[in-house]
């Protein structure tokens, strides 16, 4: 039983949120700016300002002289709760979209990297849905295994389509694998739906399957490839990293050797993955992976595992609730590979340039915090 | 034989032994004037504040010595520093305001206005970096700004300013007695700074309270220290403990003060950027545009240029907070209540809002004992020079 001070301060507390989100069902761009703009505040107060977030000029270039074809924007990991439950992520998630609404100029497509929703309810993807909506430029989706298993996909095919895509935009071939399936762990143990959601919502419970392509999925990329000259630039993404980083935390691709080993003929292929919501960069042979930061908690480190080329964040504060969050921007090469930009929110962004990884970490350096020893 | 050997012993023996003890004194110069200077200032160190640490940042191109203290006091004082002879540092940063002026924001020469707050002269040379946006990372390079900033003291140049100073016989035999040279803008600003380095606060009830006194302060005020460490969230940027006991991080923080009223933010940073890519971005032209409506809002940004900097300013200090209101960096809140509900309701909403910022859901109760406690940081020195002490 709580005490009674704090029932009450908990009572006001849940009519505001209520209020907030009731304000969030009728969103139109001028409402939606009003409402994004209330970090604390959840009620729609009258007069605010419409405030004004921006990306600023980027200054820094890799070291070529080629420049990059184009840019898109990313948004990923939003983890959205239902609207009782917690409004933290879904302020975070708007704060994104406010972000890349006002890029300039716009990025060629905004996309979503996975776990729209945290439980795969129908209602933490439609909330999903309807943010993005705000976004300006066009959204290329991708799911991840946080929006999944509730229902197998069901729900999320309804609202974004299939789960496995490839498309073509400017001289650029770019694949959308679905990479978080698992094999069955659910059916003998007669788990509910959401019993198998919280499981693979879990960490360090030895029950769900590493996540994998799979067979049906291999197959489907091996037909798609077939299409591609070996010349074209690809760029493949993926939920889980396609490669096998930690296995406890499932930051891990089963059958990542099978996938690379598709890819390898290609000329050039980077990987752009969600899951891990930490700076994440690596490369096996010709292929680059780039992790993108998720809007709702930073991950940190494990201990084992880490890509050599991998320049950490700095330790998020825990006081700070943006710390370690943010979204960003790829630089697209039109031969190929690209500059990942990490827009964090609470520390200096940081750009990791397609000459970093050519390199392989000798030029270009990212600036890395500076770990002092005691 | 036995003669031989015993020269060669003595002469080992002063080898090892008295040469290097003798040129360890000769090279470290004269300690011993210095001593004595810093532990006659070591007495004058309140209770609260640690006398180590006031030591160990003194700078070794700068050391204390009671007539260049005197000296720097002088010019402290000295509104001939300013272009029409009006506007001295105390004119802002008055000991009788607990170094600061009471205004929304300071006056310059003839009546013009900048756009920030007075911050207090009392500990400001335990700050990491100088002014709300650490611009400058010494006393010294914070004591030549405003001498030419033209909405402060508006000399044309440094060069006027000791041309000035050099008029003054008295000046210039002062200045060749400390400095062994002649008047120069950098040992004006030395002065000024070892002077500021001896106006300290660091010795009030809450002090007390800290080294034991339990009845140093009310209960309503120790209620309000439990709330400063726990539900109202205050400690972590304002930060204290033993070895910083001056209630800030020296980090730079977007609460959303100024944000409500800035409406052509992006306009700004886009000349900002503009600036630097010209190159004309100077020292000076930081220090101006710091000073001037709408840019001044920038904060942090300025200096740095990062995103995660815009509209941050530097945690300030809340030791003798009584008395150095208006509050924040464009001085826009009156009284201590209206600065506690600012952060009650979350601060000013914007897109660079400091992820630590949140609503705290504070009762009235909670609020007036967190004023009762910021009324205990004032130190008992600085309520006798506002009571009309001498310095």
């Amino acid at each position: 039983m709580l005490p009674l001070k704090w029932k009450k301060s908990d009572e006001k507390y849940k009519k505001e949120r209520a209020e907030f989100f009731n304000a969030i069902k009728h969103l139109d761009r001028r409402t939606f700016l009003k409402v994004a703009g209330m970090a604390g505040a959840v009620f729609a107060s009258k007069g605010l300002i419409p405030p004004h977030s921006f990306q600023l000029i980027d200054m820094v270039h890799a070291k070529t002289d080629e420049k990059p074809g184009f840019r898109f924007a990313y948004i990923s990991d939003t983890h959205l709760y239902e609207r009782k439950l917690n409004e933290r992520f879904v302020r975070a998630m708007m704060r994104a979209v406010q972000d890349v609404n006002a890029l300039d100029p716009q990025p060629d497509f905004v996309f979503f990297g996975g776990d729209l929703a945290q439980l795969g309810q129908a209602g933490e993807l439609e909330l999903g849905k309807q943010i993005l909506s705000e976004v300006k430029a066009p959204i290329r989706m991708m799911v991840g295994e946080h929006d999944w298993f509730l229902d197998m996909g069901e729900k999320w095919q309804q609202l974004f389509g299939p789960s496995q895509y490839s498309f073509d935009h400017k001289g650029v071939h770019f694949i959308v694998l679905m990479s978080v399936n698992e094999k069955d762990f659910w059916t003998e143990r007669k788990m509910t739906p959401m019993e198998r959601m919280m499981t693979v919502a879990g960490l360090d419970n030895a029950l769900q399957s590493r996540f994998e392509v799979g067979k049906e999925g291999q197959e489907w990329l091996k037909k798609d490839l077939a299409k591609v000259p070996k010349d074209k630039p690809i760029v493949v993404f993926s939920h889980s990293p396609l490669y096998k980083y930690y296995k406890p935390w499932n930051f891990w691709t089963e059958d990542a050797e099978a996938v690379q080993k598709m890819l390898f003929p290609y000329q050039s292929v980077t990987v752009i993955h969600g899951h891990t919501h930490q700076m994440l960069t690596n490369r096996i042979k010709n292929i680059h992976f780039h992790g993108m930061l998720s809007t709702a908690w930073p991950w940190p480190y494990p201990p084992e595992g880490l890509p050599k080329l991998t320049v950490q964040f700095d330790r998020p504060d825990p006081f700070d609730e943006a710390d370690g969050n943010g979204n960003g921007t790829v630089d697209v090469y039109q031969k190929g590979y690209v500059d990942k930009h990490y827009n964090l929110w609470s520390k200096n962004p940081i750009k990791v340039t397609k000459t970093y990884l050519e390199s392989w970490g000798k030029e270009s350096i990212p600036p890395a915090p500076v770990f002092a020893t005691y | 034989m036995k003669k031989k050997l015993l020269k060669r012993k003595l002469y080992l023996l002063i080898v090892i032994f008295i040469l290097p003890i003798f040129s360890l004194l000769l090279l470290h110069g004269n300690p011993d004037r210095y001593a004595q200077a810093s532990s006659k200032f070591r007495k004058n160190i309140p209770q609260g504040i640690p006398a180590d640490l006031w030591e160990m940042l003194i700078p070794e191109d700068n050391p204390m010595t009671e007539e260049k203290v005197a000296l720097g006091k002088d010019l402290y004082f000295d509104k001939r520093l300013s272009l029409d002879n009006t506007v001295s540092c105390a004119t802002c940063h008055d000991p009788k305001l607990a170094f600061t002026d009471a205004k929304r924001v300071s006056e310059g020469v003839r009546g013009k206005t900048g756009a920030r707050n007075a911050p207090t002269v009392l500990n400001s040379m335990f700050n990491v970096e100088q002014f709300w946006d650490g611009r400058s990372i010494t006393l010294e390079d914070q004591a030549k700004q405003p001498l030419i900033n033209p909405v402060e003291m508006a000399m044309p140049t440094h060069d006027a300013v000791v041309d000035k100073v050099k008029k003054n016989k008295d000046y210039v035999e002062r200045f060749q007695k400390v400095f062994g040279g002649p008047v120069t803008i950098d040992n004006i600003a030395k002065a000024i700074a070892a002077f500021e380095r001896t106006q300290l606060s660091g010795d009030s009830p809450f002090d007390r309270f800290m080294a034991g006194d339990k009845s140093a302060i009310s209960e309503p005020a120790k209620n309000g220290w439990e709330l400063f460490k726990g539900k109202a969230r205050c400690l972590t940027c304002h930060e204290f403990n033993a070895s910083s006991p001056f209630f800030t991080d020296f980090k730079y923080h977007n609460v959303g003060v100024g944000m409500k009223a800035t409406k052509n933010f992006e306009e700004l940073v886009r000349k900002i950027q503009g600036m630097v890519q010209k190159g004309t971005l100077t020292e000076k032209a930081i220090d101006e545009l710091a000073l001037t409506e709408g840019f001044s809002e920038l904060g942090r940004f300025l200096v740095t240029r990062q995103p995660k900097d815009l509209g941050a300013f530097k945690t300030s200090t809340l030791r003798d907070i009584e008395l150095t209101g208006p509050y924040m960096h464009d001085g826009s809140l009156k009284t201590l209540r209206e600065v506690i509900e600012f952060y009650n309701k979350g601060g000013e909403p914007n897109p660079n809002l400091d992820g630590g910022i949140r609503k705290l859901d504070l009762t009235e109760k909670e609020i007036s004992d967190l004023v009762e406690y910021l009324k205990t940081l004032t130190g008992d020195r600085v309520k006798r020079l506002a009571k009309g002490e001498k310095l």
